[in-house]
C-alpha cells in the first residue's frame, strides 16, 4: 500500500461521502433535480425573438382593408390580435399595462382615402420598454401590412408609391435604450436575491447554531419572532431601493415618468413577499447551505421567466403560466409599466393585487410551518 | 398551589416509530434538586423539553409549576428558567449585548440595572463587551446560567450544564446551584457525572426512555442490591480474564491495579470470586457498591429489556 495514495482509501472515502450524500435528502435532490428542471425549463421557454405578441387594432370601420392587413400580419406568426376591435383608450390602457405588445391604429378614413387614390397612413405603436421584444416583430411589419394593402387595394391604386404610409412608433423607448429595460427590471432581481436568501440564512443560522432551543424557550411567540427576522432585513432592502433608483436616475438616465409614490408602494409589497418566502425557505431547510440552495432554486427560474433576462411575450402559453407564480414577474410589470410609461396605481391594480396575494399566502404558509418546527 | 414544581405521567414522545421517552412518571418537589441520569440518547433532553413547553408529548399528563405542560406552555415558559446543552446564546454578540436580548424578551425592568447587577455577580462586569463566542467553556457556561435565572425563575432546568467544563469551574457552578436552590429555586439538570449526581437531593436514571430507577443516591444504590468485591494482587488480569462470564458475575471493571466485580447474585457472585481469586492467587474483599456500578447494571439489564 502506497504512502500517498490507496485505492482502499480511496474507496472508503468514497463510500462515506456517497452515504452522507444520500443521507442529505434535500441536497441531493436539488443535485439531481435543479439541472434538470432548469434545462427542460429555459430550453423550450426562452426565446430572443418572440412570436405571437399580442396586439390590439384601433379600426373604427373594419373595412376589407384592415381585415386584409390584419391576417397577413398574423400570418407572419409575430402578432396575435388579442383585441381586434378596440377603442383607442382602450388600447392605450393595454399597452400601458403591457397586456398588449403593439397597437394598430387605421384612421377611419384609411379605405375611402385608398379608393380615392388618397395619401392614407397607418399608426403602428410598439411598446419599446424591452427593445428585443419590439425589434424583430417591428422589422417585419412595415413590408408586410405594405404589402397586404397594395395587394388588397390593387386596382384602385395601380403601381403607385404614394400608396400607404407606415408610421411606427417605438413608445416609452423611442431609441430603444436597453438599459431603460434592464435597470428597474434589475431592482427587483436585486432585492429578490438579497432579501429571500438574507431572511433565509438568517433564520436558519439560529437552527443551525442551537440558538433557536434557546430562543423558543423564551416567552416569544413565532410571530414576534418572524417580525424580528423580517423588519431589519426590510430596512436593508430599503437602502437598496435607494441605491438602484439613485444609479438609475444619476447613472443610466432612466426616465421615471409615473408616480414615485405607486413605485414604492409596489416595492413595499414586492419585497415584504420576498422576506416572508425567505423565511419560509427557513423554516424547511436544515442547515444554512439548504437555505442557500433552496433559494437559488427559486431564484433563477424566477429570473429567466420573469421577463427579466428574456421577453415575457416569447415565452410559449405555458411558460408564460409559470413566470406568473414568481413575485418578480408581476413586479416588473409593475415598475416598467409606472416609471417607463408613466401608468396610474389603477392600470397597475392586477400587478398589486398578484403581489398582496404573494404576502398573504406566503404568510399563512410560513406561520404554520414554523408552528410545526416547534415539535 | 400545589408542592410539587414538576408532576408528569405517562410522559412519552415518539420520533417517527421510535419511542424516545416511553410513559415516565416523575415528581420533583419545590426547591428540590433532582439529577437526571442516563446514558447518552436515553431520553433526557427531550423529556426535559416535553416539561419546558418546546415538544408537544404524544402521550401523557403533566404540570408544571402548577400549569399543563400542553395548554399553558407560554405560562411554563415565563416561569421556567432553560440552560440548552450547548451554548446557545449568541457568540457574535457580546456579553452585555446578550443580556440585554435576553432581560428584553423577557420584558424585565429596570432592564439596564438588571442587567448591570446580573454582570456584577457574575463577576463578568469589566468583561461586558467580549464578544461571547470569544470566552471559554467555563465562561460560557456562567453566561448562559447567569441568562437563563435573570427572569428569576421558579424552575431551572439544565441539560448537561457542565459537560467540557473543568473540576474547579463545575464545582463553582455547583455551589451556585445549591445556593439558588437554598433560596426556593427548584433544580432539575442532567449530567453524566457520578460526582454531580451525589450532589443531587434525588436522582432519576434515564435508559432507553424507560424510568428505571428513582431516589436518592443512598436509596438507588440500596434499591439495586448489588454486591461488589474488590480483588487485589499480582494477576489481576489474568482474574479478570478468568471472571468473565462466570456465573454471578456481572460487571468486572478495572479500577487502578484493582478490580471491581459487581453481581445482583450475591452468593453465586462470592462463590465466583473466592474460587477465581484462590485459582490466580489473588485476594478478595467484600466493598461498597458505587453509583456508577449500579448505573451499568440498570444500563446493562434495561437494555436487555428491551425488544
Amino acid at each position: 500500500m502506497s504512502r500517498f495514495f490507496s485505492l482502499t482509501r480511496l474507496r472508503a472515502l468514497l463510500s462515506k461521502e456517497s452515504i452522507q450524500m444520500r443521507r442529505d435528502r434535500v441536497t441531493f435532490a436539488m443535485m439531481i433535480g435543479v439541472p434538470l428542471v432548469q434545462l427542460m425549463l429555459f430550453g423550450f421557454a426562452i426565446n430572443t425573438d418572440p412570436k405571437e405578441l399580442p396586439a390590439a387594432l384601433v379600426a373604427p370601420t373594419q373595412d376589407r382593408f384592415t381585415r386584409a392587413m390584419v391576417s397577413a400580419l398574423e400570418l407572419t406568426g409575430y402578432y396575435r390580435f388579442i383585441a381586434p376591435n378596440a377603442t383607442a383608450t382602450q388600447a392605450e390602457a393595454m399597452i400601458a399595462r403591457g397586456d398588449v405588445a403593439f397597437v394598430v391604429t387605421v384612421p377611419s378614413d384609411f379605405g375611402r382615402r385608398i379608393e380615392r387614390n388618397d395619401r392614407a397612413a397607418i399608426l403602428i405603436e410598439a411598446d419599446a420598454t424591452d427593445p428585443s421584444v419590439a425589434s424583430g416583430a417591428i422589422s417585419t411589419l412595415s413590408t408586410v401590412a405594405g404589402r397586404a394593402l397594395q395587394r388588397e387595394a390593387g386596382d384602385a391604386a395601380p403601381q403607385q408609391d404614394r400608396g400607404v404610409e407606415i408610421i411606427v412608433h417605438r413608445r416609452y423607448n423611442p431609441e430603444g435604450i436597453t438599459q431603460y429595460n434592464i435597470v428597474p427590471g434589475l431592482l427587483g432581481v436585486i432585492l429578490q436575491l438579497t432579501m429571500v436568501m438574507m431572511t433565509a440564512m438568517a433564520l436558519t443560522r439560529e437552527a443551525e447554531r442551537g440558538t433557536m432551543e434557546n430562543l423558543l424557550s423564551m416567552p416569544a411567540t413565532p410571530l414576534e419572532i418572524m417580525l424580528g427576522k423580517v423588519l431589519p432585513y426590510l430596512a436593508v432592502g430599503a437602502i437598496q431601493v435607494v441605491v438602484v433608483l439613485a444609479a438609475a436616475k444619476l447613472m443610466f438616465d432612466v426616465p421615471f415618468i409615473g408616480s414615485l409614490t405607486v413605485v414604492l408602494a409596489g416595492i413595499f409589497v414586492f419585497v415584504l413577499a420576498l422576506v416572508i418566502l425567505g423565511y419560509l425557505i427557513s423554516t424547511v431547510s436544515r442547515t444554512q447551505m439548504q437555505a442557500m440552495q433552496l433559494t437559488f432554486f427559486f431564484f433563477l427560474p424566477s429570473l429567466m421567466l420573469s421577463g427579466f433576462m428574456f421577453p415575457f411575450r416569447g415565452m410559449p402559453q405555458w411558460a408564460q403560466h409559470l413566470g406568473e407564480i414568481f413575485p418578480l414577474t408581476h413586479f416588473l410589470r409593475l415598475i416598467r409599466s409606472v416609471m417607463l410609461k408613466g401608468a396610474e396605481a389603477q392600470t397597475v391594480a392586477d400587478s398589486f393585487v398578484a403581489l398582496g396575494l404573494f404576502v398573504v399566502l406566503l404568510s399563512v404558509a410560513a406561520l404554520f410551518r414554523f408552528r410545526r418546527t416547534l415539535d | 398551589m400545589t408542592t410539587n414544581a414538576i408532576t408528569v405521567r405517562e410522559l412519552t414522545k415518539r420520533f417517527g416509530d421510535k419511542t424516545v421517552v416511553n410513559g415516565i412518571d416523575l415528581s420533583v418537589r419545590r426547591g428540590e434538586i433532582m439529577g437526571f441520569l442516563g446514558p447518552n440518547g436515553s431520553g433526557k433532553t427531550t423529556t426535559i423539553r416535553m416539561m419546558c413547553g418546546l415538544l408537544e408529548p404524544d402521550f401523557g399528563t403533566g404540570t408544571v409549576l402548577g400549569h399543563d405542560i400542553r395548554r399553558e406552555r407560554s405560562a411554563i415558559k415565563r416561569k421556567v428558567g432553560y440552560m440548552t446543552q450547548h451554548f446557545s446564546f449568541y457568540d457574535d454578540l457580546t456579553i452585555a449585548e446578550n443580556l440585554h436580548f435576553v432581560a428584553g424578551l423577557y420584558a424585565m425592568r429596570p432592564k439596564r440595572q438588571i442587567v448591570k447587577d446580573t454582570l456584577e455577580d457574575l463577576g463578568l462586569a469589566s468583561r461586558k463587551d467580549q464578544l461571547a463566542g470569544s470566552l471559554s467553556g467555563g465562561w460560557k457556561q456562567r453566561l448562559a446560567l447567569a441568562a437563563c435565572i435573570m427572569h428569576k425563575p421558579e424552575l431551572l432546568m439544565l441539560d448537561e450544564p457542565t459537560a467540557g467544563v473543568d473540576p474547579k469551574a463545575r464545582r463553582e457552578f455547583w455551589d451556585d446551584i445549591h445556593e439558588l436552590a437554598n433560596n426556593g429555586l427548584t433544580v432539575l439538570v442532567s449530567t453524566h457525572y457520578m460526582d454531580e449526581a451525589e450532589r443531587c437531593h434525588r436522582i432519576a436514571y434515564l435508559s432507553f426512555g424507560n424510568l428505571v430507577a428513582i431516589g436518592t443516591t443512598k436509596d438507588v444504590v440500596r434499591d439495586a442490591g448489588l454486591t461488589t468485591m474488590i480483588i487485589e494482587g499480582a494477576d489481576v488480569p489474568s482474574a479478570a480474564r478468568a471472571l468473565a462470564g462466570e456465573e454471578g458475575v456481572d460487571q468486572v471493571a478495572y479500577f487502578g491495579a484493582t478490580l471491581h466485580v459487581v453481581g445482583s447474585d450475591a452468593r453465586a457472585l462470592k462463590r465466583s470470586v473466592t474460587r477465581i481469586a484462590a485459582e490466580t492467587d489473588c485476594t478478595a474483599v467484600p466493598a461498597k457498591t458505587s453509583l456508577e456500578d449500579v448505573f451499568i447494571q440498570l444500563m446493562n439489564t434495561s437494555r436487555d429489556n428491551t425488544p
